[in-house]
């Protein structure tokens, strides 16, 4: 996370620190001499005990880019070794996580921070923004039936969003808002906020969608659907697997159905068998065909194979016509992951039964499994920025707006990328993984506070009104004013 | 490498800001320039050294104080263990768990003796003596749990109440609570008795032996924690709307007790989003508890 080169510049020096009998070590910082437990912090909330080495914990976090996720302590320049620069890389950026703000905005933000980028002196307003009005949107990579569309999505028993609209692969999850932020009863903001928060701290939380499943949701991770994690995101619909793969089953067996909850394909009579001239088997799919070769509705949707409730692939096979069937036909059924498969021949009855699939039909579905790529669990927190915010900011917050729209003024999330919606007002999503551990709390009203930062030019903030009075350079930062302790950390913090 | 305290202004260039280890001061004062400069100066000088002399006598001020004599000497370690005495008969206490105001207080009072001031205050980490005079008000706005911001509602104490502390307590707070109060803030008369009845009264916000709350002792977190190995709260679970009720009841029973012997002025107790204000708050005059909502609270952004 951090190299041994950093070190030295990065944290206090770790002489002072006494190892007692094991893991804890005993602070020598100040007279009160600490003993501190590993992963915890002195009672001044300064120092800590990093893996049995005494280290500073800032009052800001100073972020590198390159520090992975999940690194909590981070760069700060208390040392000695100040070398006048106001940053070293271009790459360190405060973030607003821990720059505290008030509720309404009326006082100027926290922390305005002048540094300089190519010689122009550029600001950043650092503030941790209330947002009563936000949520988060949740992609769940995963071909199961995870609930009807609009179903109320539910944790601990009360209800924090919607099902949303299925894209390719994924199921999306729309969760919190104003509405059950603030719109229903208090243990419905209660529950929401909570839920909201741990999403975009990147924690598990499980979902239970009415009459659907229950999916435990994790960004960065797989979704456990009913207890079991998802592995694979399907490589297409059941007919673009057809598609992709006919080449390949062209001469190995004379059948293919792809099961799948949205287009369940059939090799010989898709278009792509067709341009491969693969005869007619006489199959007989259950279902409403689409086009040829392409089925919709074989069977109702689930947990099973390629997202349908069936667990016997040839329940959404009708009899096959003896007109074109011969006895000894081959036909391989798999779902579009690749997950489920598995091979028949027809017996003299024409019935399929299974038999162990030849070496290399296995190898097409670990083909199929190989194109699938690992289904994760996807949050993007969405959140708008309200008049008293960017008040906070500016003394005309209209302009602020403006500046962004007009891209002047860039706008980012704990230091993350963020996508500001068109239109009026100062909308935005951002990817939670790209942001610091921990960089979500709530006030009781209930709503979310998010770090969001500002960046701009210098005299372009001067022009929209900017507090002036209030810009400190970069390098005021290092010293310990307005120190607040690192993001809190249920059972770390002593 | 000689250690000294951190003695700034603050952007602003109205607050000071004093810092030693553990100890955290932001002090403002309004009056005259000159009396303003020479109540940052005798603050800055009580505050060097403050913090050594109350370790000389920390082994003592870990231990559970004696109600009835105090062997302590330093002048605040002796203002701490008059604000925990009241208390030390009848619970386990440390005068440590006055420290924050007790140190507040004396700064305060050092303020005081070299200059004439309209107003003052020293905010020791959320523990704040106070100083006021003629029209001068002071606003507090409640926090629903430390290790969050965001105001749940907020308090005016007026140069006309006798209220010259305010000190909050709970479980996420530096120190650690036997209690399960998200937040329990106090006005008394000083600083230091706000701090201790903190103490005591977010204690008494609990839910005995409930399965719940998650519990560990002290010293498995904290080493040299003057609790020991008494049961600290660690995390406290989903409760039914009547179990918060139930805490927070025996925490505004407490609080009641203390408001009749005259320790405290008022109280306000929080537990997951419920908040019970006893006695005079600056807003809620009435002598008994009731409850409110924090939604009721807050405005939209």
């Amino acid at each position: 996370m951090i190299d041994a080169s950093d070190r030295a510049g990065l944290f206090m020096t770790t002489i002072d620190a006494v190892t007692e009998g094991g893991d804890k070590i005993r602070c020598d910082a100040c007279p009160v001499m600490c003993y501190i437990k590993p992963g915890a912090a002195g009672a001044c909330d300064r120092y800590a005990n990093h893996n049995g080495e005494l280290v500073r914990v800032d009052p800001h976090i100073v972020l590198e880019r390159t520090v992975s996720h999940g690194g909590r302590l981070v760069p700060f320049q208390a040392g000695g070794d100040w070398d006048g620069k106001i940053v070293h890389e271009p790459n360190v950026f405060v973030t607003a996580i821990g720059a505290g703000t008030t509720y309404p905005d009326y006082k100027p933000a926290p922390f305005i921070v002048s540094s300089q980028i190519d010689g122009v002196d550029m600001v950043t307003v650092v503030t941790e923004g209330i947002f009563s009005y936000c949520g988060v949107k949740v992609k769940i990579d995963t071909d199961r039936h995870l609930g009807p569309e609009t179903a109320t999505v539910r944790v601990q028993g009360e209800a924090v969003g919607h099902v949303s609209t299925g894209e390719y692969g994924s199921q999306m999850l729309s969760l919190g808002g104003v509405h059950h932020l603030t719109g229903g009863s208090k243990k419905e903001g209660r529950v929401t906020c909570d839920a909201l928060m741990d999403l975009s701290n990147c924690k598990p939380v499980e979902l239970t969608i009415d009459g659907g499943a229950t999916v435990v949701v994790q960004a960065g991770y797989p979704p456990i659907v009913n207890g079991v994690a998802e592995e694979r995101m399907r490589v297409g619909c059941g007919s673009a697997t057809i598609g992709m793969f006919a080449k390949q089953w062209q001469g190995k067996v004379d059948e293919v159905v792809v099961v799948d909850d949205h287009i369940t394909g059939v090799l010989s009579e898709h278009q792509a068998g067709k341009l491969l001239d693969i005869p007619d088997t006489g199959i007989k799919m259950k279902g409403r065909r689409s086009t040829p070769g392409r089925y919709f509705q074989v069977a109702e949707p689930g947990t099973g194979w390629g997202g349908t409730r069936i667990s016997d692939p040839l329940s959404v096979l009708g009899p096959f016509n003896p007109k074109e069937a011969r006895p000894g036909l081959t036909m391989l059924m798999v779902s579009t992951t690749g997950e489920h498969a598995a091979f028949y021949v027809l017996d003299e009855a024409l019935k399929p039964v299974e038999t162990e699939m030849p070496l290399d039909l296995k190898l097409s579905v670990e083909r199929i499994q190989e194109n699938c790529e690992p289904a994760l669990c996807t949050v993007l927190f969405m959140g708008g920025a309200g008049g008293s915010l960017r008040a906070g900011v500016t003394d005309n917050p209209v302009r602020l707006t403006r500046s962004v729209k007009d891209a002047l003024t860039r706008v980012t999330s704990g230091g993350a990328p963020v996508y500001v919606w068109p239109g009026g007002g100062i909308t935005f999503m951002v990817d939670v993984t790209q942001m610091p551990a921990g960089a979500f709390g709530y006030v009781p009203t209930p709503a979310l506070v998010a770090p969001i930062e500002f960046t701009l030019r210098l005299s372009d903030y001067a022009a929209l009104g900017g507090h002036m009075d209030y810009v400190r350079p970069l390098t005021s930062l290092r010293d310990s004013t307005e120190v607040r302790p690192m993001p809190y950390m249920p059972g770390q913090r002593a | 490498m000689k250690r000294l305290p951190q003695i700034a202004l603050l952007p602003d260039g109205r607050r000071l800001h004093l810092q030693d280890g553990p100890i955290d001061l932001v002090i403002e004062a309004k009056g005259r320039t000159t009396e303003i400069c020479a109540a940052y100066d005798a603050a800055a000088h009580r505050f060097a050294g403050l913090l050594d002399e109350l370790c000389e006598e920390l082994t003592t001020l870990r231990q559970a104080a004696d109600p009835a004599q105090c062997t302590l000497e330093g002048v605040v370690a002796r203002r701490m263990h008059a604000a925990v005495a009241p208390f030390a008969a009848s619970h386990f206490i440390t005068p440590m768990a006055a420290v924050a105001g007790s140190v507040a207080e004396e700064i305060l009072a050092a303020m005081l003796g070299a200059a004439q001031l309209e107003r003052a205050y020293v905010n020791n980490g959320g523990d704040i003596g106070l100083h006021l005079t003629g029209a001068e008000q002071f606003t507090v706005g409640l926090m629903d749990r430390p290790d969050c911001h965001g105001l749940m509602r907020m308090m005016t104490v007026d140069a006309d109440d006798p209220v010259r502390g305010i000190a909050t307590s709970g479980r996420h707070g530096r120190s650690f609570s036997l209690g399960i109060a998200d937040a329990v803030t106090v006005l008394a008369r000083t600083a230091s008795q706000a701090d201790a009845a903190a103490t005591i009264i977010a204690n008494a916000v609990d839910l005995p032996s409930h399965p719940a709350v998650i519990r560990s002792p002290a010293n498995e977190v904290q080493p040299d924690s003057d609790l020991g190995a008494r049961l600290v709260t660690r995390n406290v679970g989903p409760l039914t709307e009547n179990e918060i009720e139930d805490a927070l009841r025996a925490g505004a029973h407490k609080a009641q007790q203390l408001l009749v012997a005259g320790l405290i002025e008022g109280a306000a107790l929080r537990l997951l989003g419920e908040t019970v204000v006893v006695g005079s708050t600056g807003e809620a005059p009435a002598l008994h508890a009731h409850h409110e909502s924090a939604i009721e609270n807050v405005v939209h952004a």
